[in-house]
């Protein structure tokens, strides 16, 4: 007779002893929680240094070395152009007004004269903030109407000596600063996150109208493209 | 402890309440849902700042003034000018495509060089000297034989400092061979010689019409100047003035007139002396224009009388009687009515008869050089510029008969007639071409009868094109040199359109070059200094935008401050000053004509009586059919019952296609006396039953993918009739047959 057989039999019999939860309860449960606890770490620490790539800016920059320089903070170089809109990161024809000779002799400085003022090439900057093609994001309307500040947003960049390494994602391809640093989207602070649902609380709290001022309607179609 | 199946089901059990309880898949799924939005296709439009230059767009012929807006250097966005006298904000599709025209892939980057057979393509890049040496050496030879004549030139402007260069160019070398590629303009400018003694061009004073009697004109489908004429339109309806739609095919225009009156193809002339014969039978015309300011009316009044009795009209044209009287009576009671010509967007003239009866119908209500009315308007003129100087090879080579017989004996009063070139070259006389300029032309594609130009064009030893992409006519060039794209470059724009003001656009580069390119104008004046002599003297300029300043002259500094520069308080001469004929006096006796003959239809070609339908071209706004191909947008706006991949369709009455045994969307093979091709149908009750209509502009062999091959070229299926009166071409159509495939 087969194996199969012989087990049969011996439960039919009630002969042999089965085993009782506390047998196999043990195993099962360290197994579950040996699962539980390797999901948990993929999820809240391997996943994240997988999914961010690390890019570093092409050229250093020192905020507090400008701010100390410049007399309007930072609309100096950020500034908003005739017809309303934003610059966003400088161009190189604002960096010539003082680079176009190497002004100090560190490193920084001297590639950023040779590689890009002397070529007249515009620095690749990595923007942290940049929102997706879907989000129209007006700053005039936050700044100059909403009278915010750039930190609420933007946090103390303008107080850095050297600019954080800007983190990719490699499935989105937006900056991770958009998400926020915290892979569970929690946050301390205004600016620590930039998705939807922050523009949302603010715009709730500030009873912001939500609909279009062309049609009075409200709907996607106000923020989004 | 006892690994078996029930560990491995609590281990991923666990492993999926775990994940259950991290970010990962919510974080996952939010991005993949980011991440559909980053396809590469996907546009991504620049962020900058935004700058805005205003130039005028030379893609079609209306010359629109369009605001340019840059990201950078980079154009994204090509706009109506706002504060354009003519466009005032609109812009044609084809001029908002610009920027496919100067970034696509049909750009010809540098001077190149034929190295393989004509048309097959096989080009080598050669440098700009080498380029402009071969043409010198080439030039220089032909004029040492004493042959300078047999050196031509084709453009599809006439007027502004690029086409008066080309001209001049000429002049001083020897040759009177300068042609531009024929409109409805021709026509227009001959009806205005003969009948009003003015050298010069017709103006329209289209808003202030209150009446419009249109014999084919597209006047919202690319007729003058198509921004302009769509607003124009929209007045016509705020004035609540009348349209009335005169063809055989419901178009657009027809569509948004107020009475469409279909008639039979090529018979809109005699509709036309049907019309007049009304107003005169029943003495509804302007007393005082016709018995004090004109002559030879009793000639036109008894040609019209015997000959064009509404019955007799009716018949011909399959407009009933009691249409022609209500039209004739509607026209002539009308405070400022306007009847006009030029069939589509009047890319083919027609014939003289057609232009001298329809304009008869505004002298005959006295609605000349008078508000609301037909203008005659002064040439636009480059007159900054001292004559050319001429050497006796020059002197020698002007004194020969022009090639196309324009203001020979037979011809006296056209300029230009290329429609002629292709039997001129076959036989050889009165001389061959030895070299052929090309400029901004594409004649192998938009020439009716297309397939003979092309072998006339064989007969062409050295063809120089100085296109910027390559169409059918670059492609079948010897040698290339590209000119700057229209939104890199100075040029000045008179309009033509027939705006009834005097005014000059001025193009100016919105983009540095982006090619390695040269200007028409500054690769004339290199030649000319090449050649030496009196054709260097004649072309002194350091540059073209030297010459283009001396040549404009005093509205230079109102061009370049501007943009345009207009007259606007231009008004015509009153009645008594206003023609310089012999008689001094409007002339509806066209200069002695015989009158019966110059209104004779053109007689279709290729008469053999196995077809049994006519074929009609017809002309679609969103199908460009000039020397610019559609760029891509384009192509995409072409409703696909017109073109279905590469299918073209024609449009046939349902009677006709029953008779036929068609029903929508089969293939059928159209065949003319000129060629046949496949087609496929589709039934349109808003064509005449017995005709086929063909689109205009399709079924390129060049430029690019998107293009080429798209549909069939209509201009190789109907060919040019001329016109005896004139040499114009006045072919409405051809004769065809329709089968199944």
């Amino acid at each position: 007779m087969s194996k199969v057989d012989d087990t049969k039999h011996v439960a039919a019999d009630g002969q042999e002893k089965v085993p009782t939860a506390s047998e196999t309860g043990g195993p099962i449960i360290l197994f579950f929680m040996i699962g539980l606890a390797l999901s948990l770490v993929v999820g809240w620490v391997i996943f994240p240094k997988l999914l961010y790539s690390q890019k570093k800016q092409p050229i250093d920059f020192n905020h507090v070395q400008h701010m100390e320089l410049v007399d309007d903070g930072c609309e100096s170089c950020h500034f908003f152009r005739d017809d309303g809109s934003f610059s966003g990161a400088p161009t190189l024809a604002q960096c010539i007004d003082c680079h176009e000779e190497v002004q100090s002799d560190t490193e920084n400085e001297i590639r950023f004269v040779e590689e890009y003022v002397q070529k007249n090439r515009e620095v690749p900057w990595l923007v942290y903030s940049k929102q997706p093609q879907c989000v129209y994001f007006s700053h005039v309307a936050h700044v100059k109407m909403g009278n915010m500040d750039c930190v609420t947003c933007h946090g103390h960049i303008g107080e850095s000596t050297e600019l954080p390494v800007y983190e990719q994602n490699r499935i989105s391809l937006y900056s991770r600063n958009i998400w926020g640093k915290n892979i569970g989207g929690f946050k301390k602070n205004t600016w620590d996150r930039m998705k939807m649902d922050d523009c949302a609380e603010c715009h709730v709290k500030e009873g912001v109208r939500q609909a279009s001022v062309q049609t009075g309607k409200g709907g996607c179609f106000v923020c989004h493209k | 402890m006892k690994i078996d199946r029930r560990s491995f089901l609590a281990l991923s059990v666990g492993g999926t309440v775990g994940t259950a309880l991290t970010p990962l898949p919510w974080k996952i799924q939010d991005d993949l849902a980011i991440w559909t939005q980053m396809w590469p296709w996907t546009p991504d439009p620049l962020d900058g700042e935004n700058t805005f230059t205003h130039t005028v767009s030379t893609l079609c012929r209306g010359g629109c003034g369009v605001t340019v807006r840059k990201v950078g250097d980079r154009v994204v966005k090509i706009e109506g000018r706002e504060d354009y006298p003519t466009n005032q904000g609109g812009v044609c599709n084809l001029c908002a495509s610009g920027m496919q025209m100067l970034y696509g892939p049909t750009r010809i980057p540098h001077p190149i060089k034929r190295v393989g057979d004509r048309g097959a393509g096989q080009w080598a890049r050669i440098s700009w000297e080498e380029a402009l040496s071969m043409v010198a050496e080439q030039l220089g030879e032909i004029r040492q034989a004493g042959q300078p004549e047999t050196v031509a030139c084709l453009s599809s402007r006439k007027y502004g400092s690029v086409a008066e260069l080309l001209k001049r160019f000429l002049t001083a070398y020897g040759s009177p061979n300068f042609m531009v590629t024929p409109s409805m303009m021709d026509a227009y400018d001959m009806t205005l010689k003969r009948m009003h003694g003015v050298d010069g061009r017709m103006g329209f004073d289209l808003e202030n019409a209150d009446y419009v009697l249109s014999f084919g004109s597209g006047l919202i489908e690319g007729w003058g100047n198509t921004a302009y004429m769509i607003h124009t339109n929209s007045v016509w309806k705020e004035r609540k003035a009348t349209v009335k739609q005169i063809e055989p095919r419901l178009s657009n225009t027809a569509a948004k007139s107020d009475q469409w009156i279909p008639v039979t193809p090529g018979t809109e002339a005699i509709l036309a002396l049907g019309i007049a014969y009304v107003i005169i039978k029943e003495s509804l015309y302007d007393y005082d224009f016709v018995n004090n300011f004109s002559t030879g009316f009793e000639e036109f009044r008894s040609a019209v009388l015997s000959g064009y009795s509404p019955g007799n009209v009716a018949k011909q044209t399959g407009v009933d009687q009691s249409t022609i009287v209500t039209l004739a009576r509607e026209f002539a009671r009308a405070r400022r009515p306007m009847a006009l010509c030029g069939r589509g967007q009047g890319t083919v003239p027609g014939g003289l008869g057609e232009s001298v009866a329809v304009h008869a119908l505004n002298a005959l209500v006295g609605n000349i050089n008078r508000p609301g009315g037909v203008w005659a308007m002064p040439r636009p003129a480059v007159d900054g510029w001292a004559a050319p100087a001429l050497d006796a090879s020059a002197q020698a080579g002007l004194a020969k008969p022009r090639l196309d017989g324009a203001g020979s004996a037979a011809f006296p009063f056209a300029e230009q007639l290329f429609n002629r070139v292709p039997e001129a070259l076959a036989t050889g006389s009165p001389y061959p071409l030895k070299a052929l300029f090309v400029y901004e032309a594409n004649p192998l594609f938009s020439t009716p009868g297309a397939a003979k130009v092309r072998e006339a064009f064989d007969q062409i030893p050295f063809i120089v094109s100085f296109a910027s992409h390559m169409d059918e006519t670059a492609m079948a060039a010897d040698l290339i040199l590209p000119n700057h794209a229209h939104l890199e470059r100075w040029e000045d724009v008179p309009d033509t359109s027939g705006f009834h003001q005097p005014m000059i656009g001025l193009v100016q580069p919105v983009v540095e070059p982006i090619r390695d390119t040269m200007h028409t104008g500054d690769a004339l004046l290199r030649l000319a200094a090449a050649l030496g002599g009196t054709m260097a003297a004649s072309m002194p300029w350091e540059n073209y935008k030297a010459c283009l300043q001396e040549g404009l002259a005093s509205r230079w500094s109102q061009l370049e401050a501007d943009g345009f520069w207009i007259d606007n308080r231009y008004r015509p001469d009153t009645w008594s000053l206003a023609f310089p004929t012999p008689s001094g006096k409007f002339d509806f006796g066209v200069a002695g004509s015989d009158l019966k003959a110059l209104f004779a239809p053109a007689q279709p070609e290729g008469d053999d009586g196995s077809y049994n339908l006519k074929l009609i071209p017809y002309d679609s706004v969103r199908i460009p059919n000039g020397p610019v191909g559609s760029p891509p947008f384009l192509v995409k706006i072409v409703s696909d019952t017109v073109l279905k991949g590469n299918d073209l369709f024609v449009e046939v009455n349902p009677e006709t296609a029953k008779a036929a045994g068609f029903v929508e969307g089969d293939h059928a093979v159209l065949k003319t006396p000129l060629g046949s091709a496949t087609v496929r149908v589709h039934l349109s009750d808003g064509l005449m039953p017995g005709l086929v209509a063909i689109p205009r502009g399709l079924g390129h062999t060049a430029f690019d993918g998107y293009l080429a091959e798209k549909g069939i070229n209509a201009n190789d299926l109907i060919g040019s009739v001329e016109d005896a009166a004139s040499g114009l071409d006045a072919a409405w159509g051809i004769l065809a047959s329709l089968v199944k495939a």
